[in-house]
């Protein structure tokens, strides 16, 4: 018998003169972590089980319950750390590769945070939000080279369709399968009170939700999951998902066993059908077949609605967005290796892809020295974490942000980055019916709302501090931006001064 | 008048509005030191089915069938709440089996209890409702 015994990550730290014995953790732990003794009236805990996602500890109503990180260890190495150690154990047990969810969590550095955002004093008066009017409202779309004029002398309408954004963010793609029916009910509904977008990921759009399509982006991915001229037509913007950050380079797998009821009919595959997605489109090996699937969806819904194409951020990212920009695709959004998954393995998650901040940098100013730069507006994503990641994606030239991480976070999720158990305990990566039923879309949808606003507020105040009143003023304007702890060359990629320059 | 709605479809079954419910009703501070090594009789409760659970709690009814059925008058409609004065009640539970959703019972006291909608103790307003992490109890006007 091999021995291949790991102690747990996690203990579960359970005050017990706190603890009633209400069992709530019990019931509420999908993982089966806790158990009630009855002959000595006491809670058990298995740890080994636990992943960390916090449901016992938010709804213990002593709050006796905290996990904490185990004081257990490998005998100190710098090289040879703990988690490397355990994956070769891992591995050497199972034969197979490694899964992970959610974003790359490892020690690369973050841009955002080595960024730091300008202010008006003196000789430039900022802008109080509270008492004059701000700004945040953009279209997202190719913009016309000119100004015509018909014969007469009026304004002509060359403008291409635009989507409308109440503010510069929108929720990015997370497919109904790899979460829930009430997550995504959530998304829908918050986009429409906010008058921004979702995102339908390729897992089709479920016919409940046919309803927000003003506010839905339908995405048509490697897969081609669900995909038919209704739903098409049932969004207000058709997204070409070439490439994904949190795994860039390869396509997706959706388990048989999540392929059931709706998922099945709403993907058009049969129940219990593993959906792979192949790494590339095999109708596009060139920037030519790209621009045949971006007009054919034109064409197949009548030029009424933009294409974005969609790549995650790598080495040739402005090569690659140059090419894109003059395939007749109207906004490209980027993905950062930060971006999250409901699973990727793990190898790809954490060493595959770039930093958005470097990849929107460069994309931005290859576009402009191009002289293309309004061909296409620029969407970037990746690990947006706040207003302030907001504010800085758009002084680097982005035209609005994507969140998904964000967003779920405000749903419940506590980043246990295990989506691919398919047992979230928060009812949004789950398709069990007694798990998605703790998502309540009412609350989901308000909490969205809140955040947004919120970050709405915040970035009217950073605006106004800097003196700018309306977001296209702040667009790729990089001199309200100062890098801290940077080299010249991540400097000059930024397109940055250094602070105090 | 505002009462206490259930919606099943998010109960979750976790039955922290049972222990909200005790812990309001012991007017303790704590609720480790209010419920611990105690066997609650909470005055709302979980009906589970195989894949369904609700709460029941009383829905002060417009004509309720406990107050009529009370013999010495302890149990009275107070603004539309139904109240139950302790010292007169006599433990004849005849409330108790008048009750057609079973939310009248017997206290560790003698006395029957049932839910008054927390105006009587330090909650001040149900506490179950607003102990409830899903939403599936509501204390609203319809
Ligand atoms: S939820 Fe808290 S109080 Fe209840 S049994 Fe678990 S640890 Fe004890
Ligand atoms: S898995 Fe989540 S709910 Fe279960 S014990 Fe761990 S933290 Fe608590
Ligand atoms: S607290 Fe809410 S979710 Fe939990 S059992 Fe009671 S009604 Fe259901
Ligand atoms: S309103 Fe108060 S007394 Fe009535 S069931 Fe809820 S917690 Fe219990």
């Amino acid at each position: 018998m091999p021995v291949d015994f790991m102690y747990p990550e996690y203990e579960i730290a359970r005050n017990d003169s706190r603890c009633i014995r209400c069992r709530v953790c019990e019931r509420q732990c999908a993982n089966e972590v806790h158990s009630y003794e009855e002959s000595g009236n006491f809670m058990l805990s298995d740890e080994s089980k636990c992943v960390n996602c916090h449901r016992c500890v938010s709804l213990c109503p002593t709050r006796a319950l905290k996990i904490v990180k185990s004081d257990h260890c490998f005998k100190e190495n710098a090289n040879w750390n703990q988690a490397a150690i355990k994956e070769i154990y891992k591995q050497s047990g199972s034969g197979g590769v490694l899964l992970s969810s959610m974003g790359n969590p490892e020690r690369y550095p973050v841009y955002w945070d080595k960024m730091l955002i300008n202010a008006s004093q003196v000789t430039n008066p900022s802008i109080d939000p509270l008492r004059e009017p701000m700004e945040t409202k953009v279209f997202l779309g190719k913009k016309p080279e000119r100004i015509e004029r018909g014969p007469d002398g009026s304004l002509r309408n060359n403008l291409t369709p635009q989507l409308e954004l109440a503010m510069p963010v929108m929720f990015s793609a997370m497919s109904y399968g790899s979460i829930s029916y009430n997550a995504h009910e959530s998304l829908a509904r918050a986009s429409r009170e906010l008058g921004i977008f979702y995102n339908t990921g390729e897992g089709g759009l479920h016919e409940d939700f046919y309803q927000y399509g003003e506010n839905t982006i339908v995405q048509v991915a490697s897969g081609r999951f669900g995909v038919h001229r209704e739903y098409l037509e049932a969004g207000a913007a058709i997204e070409i998902k070439m490439g994904q950050g949190a795994k860039p380079g390869i396509g997706g797998h959706l388990p048989g066993e999540k392929i059931v009821g709706d998922i099945s009919k709403t993907r058009m595959i049969p129940e219990g059908s593993d959906a792979i997605s192949p790494a590339p489109h095999h109708d596009i090996y060139s920037i030519e077949d790209l621009r045949q699937l971006v007009f054919s969806l034109k064409e197949a819904t009548q030029y009424k609605k933009p294409v974005i194409v969609k790549v995650a951020a790598v080495h040739n990212i402005a090569a690659i967005a140059s090419g894109i920009a003059r395939s007749g695709a109207d906004i490209i959004a980027i993905d950062g290796f930060r971006g999250g998954t409901g699973a990727a393995p793990t190898r790809i998650r954490d060493n595959v892809g770039i930093p958005i901040e470097l990849a929107l940098a460069s994309v931005d100013a290859r576009l402009r020295d191009e002289g293309i730069r309004n061909n296409v507006s620029l969407v970037a994503g990746g690990s947006i974490r706040n207003s302030a990641d907001v504010v800085k994606a758009i002084a680097l030239g982005a035209d609005a942000v994507y969140i998904a991480t964000g967003a779920l976070l405000a749903l419940g999720c506590h980043l246990c980055r295990s989506c691919q158990s398919g047992k979230c305990n928060w009812g949004i990566a789950t398709q069990r019916p007694e798990l998605v039923k703790r998502l309540n879309p009412d609350m989901g949808f308000r909490r969205l709302v809140n955040l947004l606003t919120a970050w709405n507020h915040e970035i009217k105040e950073l605006m106004g501090g800097m003196g700018i009143n309306s977001i296209e003023a702040l667009k790729g304007n990089r001199l309200m931006l100062r890098g801290t702890g940077l080299n010249e060359n991540e400097l000059g990629i930024l397109g940055i001064s250094h602070a105090g320059e | 008048m505002k009462r206490v709605y259930v919606n099943e479809k998010w109960c979750l079954g976790c039955r922290l509005c049972e222990y909200n419910c005790a812990f309001a009703n012991t007017g303790e501070r704590n609720m480790a030191l209010a419920l611990r090594n105690l066997e609650i009789s909470p005055r709302i409760r979980i009906e589970e089915g195989s894949d369904i659970c609700f709460a029941v709690s009383c829905r002060h009814c417009e004509e309720p069938l406990c107050v009529k059925g009370c013999i010495t008058g302890a149990l009275s409609i107070e603004d539309g709440i139904i109240m139950v004065d302790e010292d007169k009640c006599v433990s004849c539970y005849t409330c108790i089996l008048s009750c057609p959703y079973g939310a009248v019972s017997p206290s560790e006291h003698g006395a029957v209890q049932k839910c008054e909608l927390c105006v009587k103790n330090r909650s001040g307003a149900p506490a179950c409702v607003a102990g409830c992490p899903n939403g599936a109890i509501v204390y609203e006007e319809r």
